[in-house]
């Protein structure tokens, strides 16, 4: 009862980055409020495949569900399985990854349960909330902290009155580490049909091709990314030029992926992939917080814009005011010149 | 097979300017200080919504929409490009709802709507980017959902609907009724229809017409008398049958304990020109200090 639970993400029998990322912070919190951690996975042919996948990143419980029809993943069977187990196990906080998977299985979850949950949150802490209109005080309550309203604004949401306190995490926002304390790594294996109705099943999926990804934006030593100020889809091509000679990938800011400029998988940002790179090159980027909080955290930061008050300058270590298109070629001739 | 199909569609503050007034003190957005427009992947869900009905004749497609008075908007977009009819959710019980509370009413809505094939919606809305809404409102409907849809075809009473995912695609079917949600990477919408604009230009909801505030009111007087279908829908959290304490503010398990503007430690940066030196100084000092390889 009133433990931490992490629904964990499957792709056949492999578990999902994401989802040890999310265990090895649900870990944290579970030590600050003094409960365990427990997880939850749900597939076909999966026993014995992903426990040691899970465990390490200090799993208290994790409950396997192996049966048919389980992957690949529908909304209705999963909803069963959580909203079931959740009743007995009244978990205080669930966890998910912001996926297309956890986007889509979290908010019916909460509906069922009449939860509230704060998608894409970008830091989650424990602490305590007063409610001015009734007066009451709450200890140790999540705090689910996000970028609201376009990346404008931060927005600390909590779930005063309702359990489990739901929300969902980017793929990439939180780091995975290998736990080192003492947990109980026990494992049950409950039987499927207990917890999900047989109607659950009516949504077959009839064809699912998944492929692993063309490019390693998140892992990448060197980011090149260009915003909007690339001009189009062939100003980014001296970007990839400029990755390439670097070892590096190319990211595109929000407004360059929709602007038609560059892939939806390569933004960057609340709304994109979070990346933690050694060197992060901006390229006509003005830097919207929401494009902020996805790179902020990167070793160097190098601003190529014509704007010299241009936001992203401000946490800039290089800020080489100049057009892109004098600027790049200049970058990469004088890279090849100078390295060995 | 004649559908009925309802489309999700929102009202947002184009997230894209924002100003200093954008939020209330209480940490909610202040839509009236911000230009609104047409959410753009409800305009991706209306577009395959229109599609249905063109396949399949008899179909009608109507829009439902939650939000002030304004909101009436989004229907008349919607009857430019070839919807018949809409519903705006207008009430000062609906105000402040988180995605839960918005579940709730419009679902209500849907059940008053009543036989319902396909309740279609985009994936998510830019002024929140939860993607929370469409599920919500199929488990309140107690119906089957298909999320990040690009593709959607009907068949015998079988939706068959290709979806975006995480690194591929994956093709499901699930039996009507059912709920949409479209992501951005489908077909964009069709352009306004001339004909409809000029149709429909004066359609309007009844508490539009009150709240105008301008030279024109009770000017059409007798358009709306002449042609009945200029008056929109309108309907109070009364009208759906809705539980006030499940509605709005009220009906919202999520608070908002704090908002701020994020302030980004400054750096010391070093300010350089675009000059070949200045290019090249920075290059050898990255490299020297084996920052680059």
């Amino acid at each position: 009862m009133n433990n931490v639970f992490v629904y964990v993400e499957i792709e056949g029998t492999q578990v999902q980055e994401v989802s040890q990322e999310l265990l090895t912070k649900g870990r944290k919190l579970a030590n600050t409020l003094g409960v365990e951690l427990h997880a939850v996975v749900a597939g076909t042919g999966i026993k014995g495949q992903v426990e040691d996948q899970i465990l390490p990143y200090g799993v208290d419980k994790l409950f396997v569900f192996d049966g048919e029809g389980l992957f690949p993943y529908t909304s209705a069977p999963h909803t069963d399985i959580l909203v079931n187990l959740f009743k007995e196990e009244q978990p205080q906080i669930c966890l998910m990854g912001a996926t297309v998977i956890g986007r889509d299985l979290g908010p019916r979850v909460s509906s069922s349960l009449t939860s509230g949950l704060t998608a894409d949150c970008t830091e989650l802490e424990i602490g305590e909330y007063d409610d001015k209109k009734t007066g009451r005080h709450y200890d140790q309550l999540l705090y689910q902290i996000r970028p609201a309203f376009g990346g404008n604004i931060v927005a600390t949401i909590v779930n005063p009155d309702h359990r489990p306190q739901m929300a969902t995490v980017r793929s990439g926002v939180m780091q995975k580490a290998v736990y080192e304390g003492e947990c109980r790594k026990e494992v049950a294996y409950p039987e499927v049909l207990k917890y999900v109705s047989p109607e659950a099943f009516v949504v077959r999926v009839l064809d699912h091709h998944v492929e692993a990804a063309k490019h390693n934006l998140k892992g990448a030593p060197i980011v090149v990314a260009g915003g909007y100020g690339m001009g189009s889809k062939e100003g980014f091509d001296m970007l990839f030029e400029l990755a390439k000679v670097l070892h590096g990938e190319v990211g595109g800011s929000r407004a360059a992926v929709d602007a038609g400029f560059c892939d939806h998988d390569r933004q960057i940002g609340q709304t994109g992939v979070t990346v933690h790179p050694k060197v992060y090159i901006a390229c006509g980027i003005s830097g919207q917080i929401q494009h902020i909080a996805g790179m902020q955290d990167s070793g160097i930061i190098i601003s190529v814009n014509n704007d010299p008050d241009a936001p992203i300058n401000r946490i800039a270590d290089y800020v080489i005011v100049g057009t892109v298109e004098d600027v790049v070629p200049k970058l990469i001739k004088y890279y090849k010149q100078n390295s060995k | 097979m004649a559908l009925k199909i309802v489309v999700l569609a929102k009202q947002v503050p184009d997230t894209r300017n924002v100003g200093k007034d954008a939020m209330t003190a209480e940490g909610t957005v202040n839509r009236s200080a911000l230009p609104a427009i047409f959410n753009p992947e409800d305009l991706n869900a209306l577009e395959q919504a229109l599609r249905l009905k063109e396949q399949n004749p008899g179909s009608t497609v109507g829009v439902l929409t939650m939000g002030p008075p304004r909101a009436g908007e989004i229907i008349r977009q919607g009857l430019y490009r070839g919807a018949d009819t809409g519903w705006l959710l207008t009430d000062r019980l609906f105000a402040g709802a988180d995605t839960l509370a918005t579940s709730y009413a419009l679902a209500t809505a849907i059940k008053k709507i009543g036989d319902v094939d396909i309740v279609i919606g985009g994936r998510q809305a830019i002024d929140g980017d939860t993607a929370q809404v469409g599920p919500q409102v199929a488990q309140k409907l107690g119906l089957n959902q298909v999320t990040y849809a690009e593709e959607i075809s009907v068949k015998d009473g079988v939706a068959t609907v290709k979806r975006h995912i995480d690194g591929g695609v994956e093709t499901v079917e699930a039996p009507l009724p059912v709920v949409i949600t479209v992501n951005g990477s489908a077909a964009p919408c069709r352009p306004q229809n001339a004909k409809l604009v000029m149709k429909y230009k004066r359609a309007s909801c009844p508490m539009e017409r009150t709240t105008a505030n301008d030279s024109t009111v009770g000017d059409y007087d007798y358009l709306y008398e002449e042609r009945p279908y200029l008056t929109l829908n309108q309907w109070s959290v009364a009208d759906v049958d809705g539980d006030p304490a499940q509605c709005g503010l009220a009906g919202s398990p999520t608070k908002v304990k704090a908002v701020k503007n994020i302030v980004f430690q400054a750096k010391e940066s070093k300010t350089l020109t675009a000059s070949d030196a200045d290019v090249e100084g920075m290059i050898k000092e990255l490299l020297n200090e084996k920052i680059i390889g």
